[in-house]
């Protein structure tokens, strides 16, 4: 059902869409606070539920791209979140029915709220991920090996790249990061263009929503002084894996990746044990006491044990007492194919995928 | 030779004099409304008792630690108003300055708003040519509307400072007796904490000259000719002209002043520190006898800031926090500084967590016979809980796990237990209670440079930073020939191009002599 999101839903999509980020994604605080800002003048965005759009709409697929550090001196606005979009209808001598974003985790989740600000597009309840990874054929569009072009890549001065044509999902990436880069390690972009069709069929659903509502049962918990995490976990349905504390953190940038891992010592129910997790700008593999105990495709979150706040990979730290909770991914995560681009193998880890939401069931094997 | 240290906090005014490296004489009195009178007071107090000390005559300077200007933000009073004006355009332009900040605190210092074209990429290339017509079209606004106080921010100034220079002096032309601060000169990338910070600096401007020249003449009428410093929020000191320029610096002063006084009176440079005071325990750490600065946002009186602090943890625990009846809940109460007269052992009808400790024995403090209703089991539990908080706040602030000392300091420090899980031993120094004016007195003048270098290789990156951090430590007052480096931090950013890397020196140095110093001071 479409609705208009309030001023309250942003707050909770801030959080939610952080914890949805996997310890990726990027802080929303920034884009947060622009939408803020336009409500507190009078705006409003409509919510459009995917089932109403028609089979031939286009919808804009938008994101920002850069490094975290250039994020912290400019930072997307409306207009620029717009501008790539406004390039590919030009480009394609057509108008947009919608906008959606490519990834719900991190500040990409805000990324259609700001453009709809600057058009009064209605913004699309789903997008290509379900969380947030760090390569552009970890969608899901690219899972089902939709086309990847045309794809737009805009700078805030008059510097436009459109990509016409691409041979794979892997060259577009590496070809826009070049372009990135130029800009000055910051662009936003609209995506190849989807058809309604596209989306209801191929597009992670109602993931706006799911994010708003994860982040208002984290606030509501949190102002009642109730269990944070516990609320996380009834809200999305997810499964605590471990309470501790941070213990050690390591972290090494490679290939414009923030690598590392961290280990949690167990407190309360989970004393002496000792959790591991790796990541690649998301948390990817976990380890109880040296056997695996999670791995991507299931959403691994970290979260403040207090505040239920989700905790970046960035700003894990010594001391911080954290729950590392799993949330159920998007079905299209766990088929075959879907496992060989976000499974654990499409991460450097030759271990098979077995879902913590599905331990009786056979395992899937990518 | 011999130095003051006074620490003006919110509650007490303290003081003492430390000569050849040892406090010979320290005072504890009552802050005052007006500030200048309770130093007045400090002074006339340690000053009785030190004129007899032939050790104590040799004076160098006085240090002064204040949390006016921290306060003055918290209560929002005595902020001028400040006109913003940010260079970054066609960037950002849906935030603007003050977008983050609460509502109330926006009524009281947003002056004007102003926003042109301008700024640098984060390799120093131009963001778009900067707009110098529209900077003096701004300018001549902010002069009509009758503002002096400006906060000038561009982007990525922390890289290069150009834009912020030359609009600065266009603003100089354009409006007579402006006050400007540069968002580069405080604070690091991140462009809504730096202007921030910048806003906040010009607010105070002020109220920060008054008190300093409130200051020196409370020096001056107490019969002491020898310059005065002002500390920092990193543990060092600038000759009060200069801290009147950024009072931002000193927001952090106090508990800094007190890890440092705790690392001097110790001889330990590496711990932990709890400085347990009425109100709160602020927790920190120090290295080489230095805070660590915070990485991460610091939040000064709602306002999201991100610069020099010290890396603090603050629990609502402290000698004055109210227990419940069942000592079930501790605090965040407190009684404060009305402790004497609310707290059960000096005759009031609060439970709080000093009588907790008298009825424990852990201090004579009031009349134990007052607190003899409660029970010893009541006692050590209720010990035990506040205990348990204060070790939990320690392992919080750890950077990892191996032991350290801790540093227990503070008028309430009798609430840190003996022991303490992950702390090879707990100590606890005389003159605790003033650590934070004897960390005033024991500071030093340094200069800091932050910032990210692209092109140039790692060695020539670091000579350049250490160059200026030499000259900033000048400009606050050091003796050149005192000048050492402290620390020296270098992170290639990986992710950027260009041979990127973020640089960070530090260096320390010794106070010049001001010439103005009488070798016999003369105490009247």
């Amino acid at each position: 059902m479409s609705r208009h999101i309030t001023g309250h839903d942003l707050e909770c999509l801030a959080t939610g869409s952080w914890i949805l980020g996997t310890g990726g994604g990027g802080s929303p605080y920034s884009s947060y606070l622009s939408m803020r800002n336009y409500y507190d003048n009078g705006g409003s965005v409509e919510l459009l539920d995917p089932g109403e759009l028609a089979d031939d709409d286009l919808v804009a697929v938008l994101s920002t791209m850069g490094a975290p550090l250039v994020f912290q001196e400019r930072m997307t606005d409306p207009a620029f979140a717009l501008k790539p979009l406004r390039i590919m209808e030009e480009f394609l001598g057509r108008r947009f029915r919608a906008v959606m974003t490519v990834e719900i985790g991190g500040c990409n989740a805000f990324q259609p709220l700001l453009a709809a600000a600057a058009s009064g597009l209605p913004v699309v309840d789903a997008d290509a991920m379900g969380r947030a990874f760090p390569e552009a054929q970890m969608q899901s569009f690219a899972i089902a090996d939709l086309k990847m072009y045309p794809h737009v890549v805009a700078d805030i001065r008059d510097n436009d790249v459109i990509v016409a044509r691409a041979a794979t999902w892997q060259s577009l990436e590496r070809v826009r990061r070049k372009v990135c880069t130029e800009f000055g390690s910051v662009a936003t972009t609209c995506q190849a263009p989807r058809t309604g069709a596209e989306i209801k069929r191929h597009a992670v659903l109602h993931t706006t929503s799911r994010a708003i509502a994860l982040g208002r049962e984290v606030r509501r918990a949190r102002a009642a002084h109730d269990d944070t995490v516990a609320a996380t976990l009834r809200a999305a349905n997810g499964k605590l894996l471990s309470r501790g504390k941070v213990i050690d953190v390591q972290r090494r940038t490679t290939e414009g990746f923030l690598r590392g891992t961290t280990r949690f010592a167990g407190l309360d129910g989970d004393a002496d044990s000792i959790f591991e997790i790796a990541f690649q700008n998301e948390f990817s593999v976990g380890w109880r006491n040296g056997s695996v105990a999670v791995t991507t495709p299931d959403l691994i979150c970290v979260l403040d044990s207090v505040s239920g706040e989700a905790i970046g990979t960035e700003s894990l730290r010594y001391g911080q007492r954290v729950s590392v909770i799993a949330l159920p991914s998007p079905e299209i995560h766990r088929t075959a194919k879907g496992l060989q681009h976000v499974g654990p193998r499409a991460f450097g880890y030759d271990i098979p995928f077995k879902s913590v939401f599905a331990e009786d069931k056979e395992e899937i094997v990518a | 030779m011999s130095r003051i240290g006074i620490d003006v906090g919110g509650t007490n005014t303290d003081a003492v004099l430390v000569a050849d490296g040892k406090v010979v004489a320290a005072v504890k009195t009552a802050t005052t409304e007006d500030v200048s009178s309770g130093v007045k007071q400090a002074l006339s107090d340690l000053l009785r008792g030190a004129a007899l000390m032939p050790a104590a005559r040799k004076l160098e300077a006085v240090m002064i630690g204040t949390t006016h200007f921290t306060n003055a933000v918290a209560e929002r009073r005595a902020l001028d108003k400040v006109a913003a004006l940010r260079i970054g355009l066609p960037a950002n332009a849906s935030l603007p300055p003050f977008v983050d900040w609460p509502a109330d605190l926006v009524n009281v210092v947003r002056g004007s708003v102003h926003m042109v074209a301008g700024g640098h990429e984060f390799d120093g290339r131009p963001l778009v040519p900067l707009d110098r017509a529209a900077i003096r079209e701004e300018a001549r606004r902010i002069a009509d509307s009758g503002l002096t106080a400006v906060a000038l921010t561009s982007v990525f100034s922390p890289l290069t400072d150009e834009c912020e220079r030359e609009a600065a002096e266009i603003l100089k032309e354009e409006i007579p007796g402006a006050r400007i601060t540069l968002s580069h000169e405080l604070g690091r990338i991140g462009l809504l904490e730096r202007e921030n910070c910048a806003l906040l600096n010009a607010s105070l401007q002020s109220l920060a000259q008054r008190t300093a020249a409130a200051f020196v003449a409370a020096l001056s009428e107490s019969g002491l000719d020898v310059p005065l410093f002002l500390t920092q929020n990193d543990g060092t000191i600038v000759h009060s002209g200069l801290a009147a320029r950024y009072p931002v610096h000193c927001f952090a002063s106090g508990p800094t002043n007190s890890m440092r006084g705790a690392a001097f009176l110790s001889g330990i440079g590496d711990a932990i520190v709890v400085d347990v005071g009425g109100t709160t325990s602020d927790i920190g750490c120090i290295k080489g006898g230095f805070p660590r600065e915070a990485n991460a946002a610091v939040e000064v009186g709602g306002v999201r800031t991100l610069f020099r602090m010290p890396d603090l943890l603050s629990l609502a625990l402290g000698g004055g926090t109210e227990i419940s009846a069942d000592g079930r809940r501790i605090g965040p109460r407190s009684v404060g500084y009305r402790l004497t007269s609310r707290a059960l052992c000096f005759g009031g009808d609060t439970l709080t967590a000093t009588d907790i400790a008298v009825a424990a024995g852990r201090i004579a403090l009031g009349e134990r016979d007052r607190v003899a209703h409660l029970s010893p089991s009541f006692a050590e539990s209720g010990m035990r809980q506040m205990g348990e908080m204060i070790s939990d706040g320690i392992d919080r602030m750890k950077t990892d796990a191996a032991e350290v000392p801790l540093l227990a300091v503070g008028g309430g420090s009798f609430l840190v237990p003996e022991k303490v899980p992950g702390a090879s031993a707990v100590v606890r120094v005389e003159h605790h209670a003033v650590a934070n004016a004897v960390g005033a007195a024991i500071a030093q003048v340094s200069g800091e440079v932050d910032r990210i270098f692209t092109g140039i290789g790692r060695v020539q990156a670091i000579e350049c930073a250490q160059a200026e951090a030499t000259q900033r430590a000048l400009d606050a007052g050091a003796d050149p020939g005192s000048v050492a480096v402290l620390d020296i931090d270098d992170i290639p950013l990986s992710y950027l191009p260009g041979d990127a890397r973020r640089v960070r020196v530090r260096v320390i140095a010794d106070i010049a002599d001001f010439g103005e110093r009488q070798d016999e001071t003369n105490f009247g």
